[in-house]
């Protein structure tokens, strides 16, 4: 009887379906995804101008923008390989892709957050010291945890002083405003709605740790180092897009705001707590600074310490960072995030 | 002999039921080792070691934490908040169902109302709750009640109007009052469908209940499941999952066990 190996054959052609993941080689068309936040706009306008696709021409090469509406889903499907590139902060892509495995380059250091995450209190005169012994509502294990592990180093005191309620980020304003709700922990646009709200106050916000938590746009590197193009036309088609905005092209920042479901008003005022590296030099800057080592060190013990790094890891080393100038964090025979500076330094240099 | 008159014998019939599920587990069995050997961190298809090691630290390991069990203090706060989603549920379904099904002025007030409600999504209208209810267990309940009661009371309703006439009319010749017609030839008709009902309800409950926990929660599967997804540890969530369709289906038997034990008549069984 032929039936085994008919559902063996059926099985296999149902399993490839499974099993696909992002091929290296050389490619012609690429797509890459990104999420609402107000550092990552801009793949928003270049995309609808046609910004990417003059680029992408420029090297012989399609690529595609895609928006997708949740976060996390956006880097899982990265990480499964439906993606060649997206947008995801510095901690994410340590204990998503890297942490999964896959190989990913930091292309583009887009902006960090000076005060687009913050902790917020209700009560009169309230300082972050009272936080003690409160139900903190958050995102568990995202920026906002890592945020406030950070700020109760700040005041002596340690999580197991507080209880952390995981809170999703598109209800944390509805919750805010009950109340038994006394702190959250949230991030843009949603902090200044509940920093707004009356007897709130912030009582501390990422620009007490600027350039800790950074927006990256992530490419996965096999992809990247066989297509060099991708990395050159994404580079250019975001700071020609950069120029726009630190000239205050009143259009293209109209556009980016209204994408982002806000007013201009809205948007500037996001962009304020928001440090955009504008200029190819500051981008490069920061990927070259020897304070962004130091940073992921942080970054990985809070991931290891969470557990987020996997069940295999044994450290808060256990994944390799590499940095430009060869410094690396952790286990160098495991590298799996690397901060490059190839494609900024072109673009610094005028060379793209 | 035409396709449609053929039966499956009795090994036969085990054989086909059992073919699906071992089709399933090969093509994920493949699947995953095909893209471990690409990958060996690969975190979207883990293997069933890498999740029996999962189960091992989650429901096998205290956490170091809290030093409880995670799985069992979780699956407990799960049950606990579906149990009394179901019953506040329950209850309220079978006064509503039987009041608005048996008495047409009831019925009259009720029966639109009804069937507008049941048709509101619940989960449009968390916002609304959260104020109304809080953050806390009474919300997460309140959603599983909100979402299950206008169904139950209106299969109910209609189940009550379906009453043989006959029956209703000989009760009153020997001389029972409303109140005893309700609670001598109605009740006891609705509790088997009650049990009916609960079972096809039983999906949405779960629903609502993991809904309820991806929103605001400190412990319970929904709440885990959503936790982890944060750095994509299918090999938590895979079993999860498992464990979940495991529970549904033993309350499913369950019910329908005790639907034939209290009420043998309901599946033409003798009383």
């Amino acid at each position: 009887m032929n039936l085994r190996r008919i559902i063996l054959a059926l099985s296999l052609g149902l399993a490839s379906l499974l099993s696909t993941t992002a091929h290296a080689g050389t490619r012609q068309s690429f797509s890459i995804c990104w999420t609402i936040y107000a550092g990552w706009m801009p793949w928003e306008y270049a995309q609808v101008q046609g910004i990417i696709d003059k680029w992408a021409g420029k090297y012989g090469i399609r690529i595609k923008a895609v928006q997708l509406n949740d976060y996390i889903e956006s880097i899982n499907q990265y990480t499964a390989g439906q993606f060649d590139g997206c947008t995801m902060t510095n901690m994410d892509a340590l204990t998503i892709p890297a942490a999964g495995g896959v190989d990913s380059t930091a292309l583009i250091p887009g902006s960090y957050s000076n005060g687009n995450d913050g902790i917020v209190l209700k009560g009169q005169g309230k300082s972050l010291k009272d936080i003690k012994g409160q139900n903190v509502h958050l995102v568990q294990f995202s920026v906002s945890h890592y945020l406030l592990a950070r700020g109760l180093e700040t005041v002596g005191l340690r999580e197991r002083d507080i209880k952390v309620v995981n809170t999703s980020d598109a209800d944390i304003g509805g919750a805010f405003a009950t109340s038994e709700v006394q702190a959250a922990v949230a991030w843009n646009p949603q902090l200044s709605t509940i920093a707004a709200m009356p007897g709130a106050a912030k009582v501390f916000d990422s620009s007490k740790i600027p350039g800790e938590i950074l927006d990256l746009l992530v490419v996965n590197t096999a992809t990247l180092k066989d297509n060099p193009g991708l990395g050159k036309a994404l580079t250019g088609a975001w700071f020609e897009v950069m120029a726009l905005m630190k000239a205050k092209n009143a259009e293209a920042l109209a556009q980016m705001a209204k994408a982002s479901g806000t007013t201009l008003e809205g948007y500037q005022a996001q962009l304020a707590t928001t440090a955009m590296l504008y200029e190819p030099a500051e981008a490069l800057r920061l990927a070259t600074s020897p304070q962004l080592p130091d940073a992921m060190k942080r970054v990985a013990k809070f991931s290891f310490d969470k557990g987020l790094l996997g069940a295999g890891a044994r450290s808060a080393d256990a994944i390799g960072v590499a940095f430009p100038d060869g410094v690396v964090n952790g286990n160098a025979q495991n590298i799996k995030l690397r901060f490059d500076d190839t494609y900024l330094r072109l673009a610094a240099d005028g060379k793209l | 002999m035409r396709f449609i008159n053929r039966h499956p014998e009795r090994g036969g019939r085990l054989l086909l039921a059992l073919l699906p599920f071992v089709l399933l587990l090969l093509v994920y069995v493949i699947a995953s080792a095909t893209r471990l050997a690409e990958n060996p961190d690969d975190r979207l298809l883990p293997s069933v070691g890498q999740m029996a090691d999962a189960v091992r630290q989650m429901a096998f390991t205290e956490d170091e934490r809290t030093g409880e069990y995670l799985m069992w203090s979780d699956t407990a706060a799960s049950l606990k908040r579906l149990a009394a989603g179901l019953g506040v549920a329950a209850l309220a379904g079978l006064c509503l169902g039987i009041a608005a099904g048996s008495f047409p002025i009831l019925g009259a007030a009720f029966s639109p109302l009804l069937a507008v409600v049941s048709m509101i999504p619940p989960l449009a209208v968390l916002p609304i709750l959260f104020i109304v209810f809080g953050l806390d267990e009474l919300s997460k309940v309140m959603l599983i009640v909100i979402g299950v009661t206008p169904l139950l009371a209106r299969d109910l309703e209609q189940r009550a109007r379906e009453m043989p006439q006959e029956v209703l009319v000989k009760a009153q010749t020997l001389g029972a009052n409303s109140w005893t017609i309700v609670l001598r030839v109605i009740l006891p008709q609705l509790l088997s469908r009650l049990l009916v009902s609960l079972r096809l309800l039983m999906g949405a409950a779960w629903l609502f209940l993991i809904s309820a926990e991806a929103i605001s929660a400190t412990a319970g599967l929904g709440y885990r499941i959503f936790l982890v997804r944060r750095y994509m540890a299918m090999d938590v969530i895979l079993p999860y999952v498992l464990w979940i369709t495991l529970l549904a289906w033993l309350t499913d038997y369950a019910l329908r066990r005790l639907n034939r034990w209290w009420f043998p008549w309901s599946e033409g069984a003798r009383a």
